[in-house]
């Protein structure tokens, strides 16, 4: 676990500048750098994805239901990872992974909508912004290097705003043939808002190519988010939602379920990229945590701060759990309940994406949440 | 020509069908409606009961049980097949495959109603109030429910008061399973005592009803309640849980007239005491507390401006005029919540008439809002074979009673209208199109489904098409047709 001071440090250093911002950014951006991001929907319990085994507190809070995170794979002295999460324990070994933990957006009110838009919009005040974050990143990057796309049936709001980002989403049929597609085209030529859809509709689909329809799962997603990622027109940034981490009952189960197909995803994504993996920067990260009891029904309620995972081959701490613990005692809970926030979800993105396109990390903090200052 | 029409049958309800003639007196025709609007139509009523579907849930879970015995002695990787057990996975599969009938069928029939009525503007109620109180199909259990939740708790309901409303899917099983009250018991009732003494087991509270209550069904996010008050409302709640599928102990609690699958308010899992909402005491007993709690929260002016907002939204645009919004809230107010007053007020709001058909102002249609207009608009009142509408609906996006959270489905353009979503709009125009190449002509149908929308250009691109199937595709992924 890294101290108070050592995050500190590397924030303060960006703050210090104060009003000054350096035009040197969008030289210094380095080339051909990929960046995933993936929105656990619904709340992950970060105390049980990466475990603080270490502190008495945990043990003594969540009872029996902590001894499945005892079994978890040690990352330092003090925090264990799920067990379920094995191929993440290896890449945290070889310094691939790492993890951050007790942060969380500003909102406080535990509602999945407000927290959700504001982790997309990383605005201050849910539904105040109507771009997201991920979209004012692109203004960032060199031209033909900021190509982004989400895999939905529609465009998020973490990815809508000025810049063009797309959606997409496989299909098992064959498309429209050009006949029909020309014919589109020409009946949307009088409506800009369909014949905008319609056009990137067809671009994104021929990119994609084909699924293979035997595949199916963790394998294929990786699979065809590394197959829009590779070629010279690919897309740099991608955006995936992933569903069902609002674990109100069983939890030991669901949870269980959902990280081992996060882990492998992340897995698959590995041998997809390749050589490419070196550039890549995968962060997973959730709304808000889950209370630190379990409730009546072996699950936990909506709760304040919660756990992010990062994966690639160019981290900024590799191999490290970056954390400044709160504690678990009944006077260091939020309210409380929930594990206290001590470090802000727009902060790590901007750090993290900072380090990772070389940006200016105060440029980068006021592009991507321009509310924070 | 005048859209007004075109704005009752398209935008109020589910479309014109080639069988009827557009209205001459548009508000008339959608008050005339809300008379007679039948909430158990034939498709609806030949649904199987309550009692039935539980009767295959607990059938699903008895043969779920027998394969994990099964499985002890093998260990959980054994194939059951090749160890001579095979009758327990068909009984198994069997188990599924009823409930997977279930919903498919409940999907069917909510399907055909839609199409089939001539109320379609109440009808259209429906599906909205249905995901105002969001269930979602996901959790097994509540995909073998969710068609029984929308037919008996909704359908007979969205003519009353809202508080009626309000009560009826708060306490539906299928909202129970869905938002784990089911499981809630109040940690200081008389069973969790009892059996805290025998056995140091831990029953508790589960606030995740009550947060939605106030978050989703009522007030509305960000109205000035606090945990405290979703905690009271959580604890006020405990008593609800559903015959046969109780909490473990609870289970001898349940009176033995009740039938599998009813809702019933056991005062042994409730917490006592007096509970504080919103700064108000309720100091009944049993479940007449929490129905108190939950009137007082119907008629509660953050209710009133939230359903308003949401009415608006659905029948205006994404956008709604903020003086509809004060006009419909004002009709919640003074009439204490009553549905149809608010509904009238809605109808003979000027808002809802614009003189224009701009895409502006127009509705995106859901996936669900175009295959049934779809469907009525090539007068198609049965299923044609090898339909499967849950997997249709699932391709395109907007899988039945099945929304990714109990907000619902956004009811806004930028849900929908995703590059890929309308693609897969495409594929699906082009079947529906080749079923019925022969039975209509799209340079006919046009006009007649969208008097005064109609532009020339799409006219003229329809007649250009290559065949008679091409023009209908090209009708129903038109501008005008994808808007309402």
């Amino acid at each position: 676990m890294l101290n108070r001071r050592y995050i500190l440090a590397g924030g303060l250093s960006a703050f210090a500048l104060g009003g000054f911002v350096p035009q040197v950014s969008f030289a210094a951006a380095a080339t051909n750098r990929h960046f995933i991001f993936l929105l656990q929907r619904g709340a992950a319990d970060g105390l049980a994805t990466v475990a603080p085994t270490g502190d008495p507190d945990f043990l003594r809070a969540r009872g029996d239901l902590a001894a499945e995170a005892m079994q978890g794979t040690k990352l330092d002295d003090f925090f264990a990872l799920h067990p379920k999460m094995t191929g993440a324990a290896a890449l945290f070994a070889s310094r691939e992974a790492s993890f951050v933990h007790a942060v969380a957006s500003s909102t406080r009110d535990r509602s999945h909508f407000d927290a959700q838009n504001l982790i997309e919009s990383g605005g201050l005040k849910p539904y105040a912004r109507k771009d997201g974050w991920m979209n004012r990143l692109l203004t960032l990057l060199p031209n033909g290097q900021n190509k982004a796309i989400a895999i939905a049936p529609s465009l998020p709001l973490i990815l809508r705003g000025n810049a063009g980002a797309s959606s997409y989403e496989p299909s098992r049929s064959a498309g429209p043939d050009d006949d029909f597609t020309h014919r589109v085209s020409a009946l949307y030529a009088e409506d800009t808002q369909l014949s905008n859809l319609w056009e990137d509709a067809v671009r994104t689909g021929m990119m994609a190519g084909k699924p293979d329809t035997n595949e199916r799962g963790e394998a294929a997603s990786a699979k065809m988010v590394a197959g829009l990622m590779q070629g010279p027109d690919a897309a740099r940034i991608v955006m995936l939602d992933s569903n069902g981490w609002d674990t109100h009952s069983s939890q030991s189960a669901r949870l269980g379920n959902m990280l081992s197909r996060t882990d492998r995803f992340v897995t698959a994504l590995k041998t997809e990229m390749g050589s490419d993996w070196q550039k890549c920067l995968v962060i997973i990260a959730t709304e808000f945590g889950r209370t630190v009891a379990f409730n009546g029904t072996k699950g936990t309620d909506h709760g304040t701060a919660s756990a992010a995972m990062l994966f690639g081959g160019n981290l900024q701490h590799p191999g490290k759990v970056i954390a400044d613990w709160p504690g678990l005692n009944a006077t260091s809970l939020y309210e409380g309940r929930d594990l206290k926030a001590t470090m802000r979800f727009d902060h790590m993105i901007s750090d993290a994406l900072a380090h990772h396109f070389t940006l200016d990390p105060v440029l980068t903090r006021r592009t991507l949440f321009p509310d924070l200052i | 020509m005048s859209i007004a029409a075109a704005i009752a049958h398209n935008r109020f309800g589910y479309g014109l069908r080639p069988d009827e003639k557009p209205t001459g007196s548009p508000k008339r025709f959608l008050l005339e409606q809300l008379e007679r609007f039948d909430p158990s139509p034939p498709a609806i009523s030949a649904q199987p009961k309550t009692y039935q579907l539980a009767q295959s849930y607990d059938e699903f879970l008895r043969q779920g049980k027998k394969e994990k015995e099964a499985r002890k002695p093998l260990g959980q990787q054994a194939n059951i097949k090749q160890a001579g057990q095979s009758e327990i996975m068909d009984g198994r599969k069997m188990a599924r495959r009823t409930l997977r009938d279930h919903y498919t069928e409940a999907g069917n029939a909510r399907l055909l109603t839609a199409v089939r009525s001539d109320t379609d503007f109440p009808e259209r109620l429906v599906h909205f109030w249905s995901n105002h109180f969001a269930v979602s199909a996901e959790k097994p259990v509540v995909n073998t429910f969710a068609g029984d939740y929308e037919f008996r708790a909704i359908r007979p309901h969205i003519m009353g008061k809202f508080s009626e409303l309000l009560r009826a899917a708060v306490t539906h099983h299928a909202m129970l399973f869905y938002l784990d009250q089911v499981q809630s018991v109040g940690p200081d009732s008389p069973l969790a005592r009892q059996v805290k003494e025998r056995r140091g087991r831990k029953f508790g509270l589960n606030e995740n009803l009550a947060r939605e209550v106030l978050e989703l069904h009522s007030l509305g996010v960000r109205t000035g309640y606090t945990q405290a008050d979703v905690t009271e409302l959580a604890r006020g709640l405990t008593g609800f849980t559903v015959a046969g599928f109780a909490n473990g102990p609870a289970r001898r609690f349940v009176p033995e007239t009740a039938k599998g699958g009813d809702t019933v308010f056991l005062d042994a899992i409730h917490q006592p005491g007096t509970r504080q909402l919103l700064g108000k005491s309720y100091t009944q007993t049993g479940r007449a507390q929490v129905e108190a709690m939950l009137s007082d929260l119907s008629v509660h002016p953050a209710t009133a401006k939230h359903i308003a907002t949401k009415l608006a939204r659905h029948f205006v645009s994404d956008t709604p005029p903020a003086s509809l919004i004060t006009k419909l809230e004002k009709s919640f107010l003074e009439t204490g919540g009553d549905l149809p007053s608010i509904y009238r007020a809605l109808v003979e709001s000027e808002e809802c008439w614009p003189k224009l058909w701009e895409p502006a102002w127009a509705k995106f249609k859901s996936p669900w809002d175009w295959t049934i207009s779809s469907f009525r608009a090539l007068n198609m009142k049965e299923l044609p074979q090898n339909t499967n509408v849950a997997m249709t609906m699932r391709q395109m996006g907007h899988p039945v009673w099945q929304p990714e959270s109990p907000a619902g489905f956004p009811d806004n353009m930028a849900q929908w209208a995703g590059g890929a979503a309308l693609l897969r709009r495409f594929e699906i125009a082009q079947r529906i199109a080749r079923m019925n190449r022969e039975r209509a002509d799209a340079r006919i149908l046009a006009p007649q489904l969208l008097p005064g929308v109609l532009s020339a250009h799409t006219a003229e691109s329809i007649a250009r098409a290559e065949s008679p199937m091409q023009g209908l595709s090209l009708l129903l992924i038109s501008p005008e047709f994808l808007r309402r």
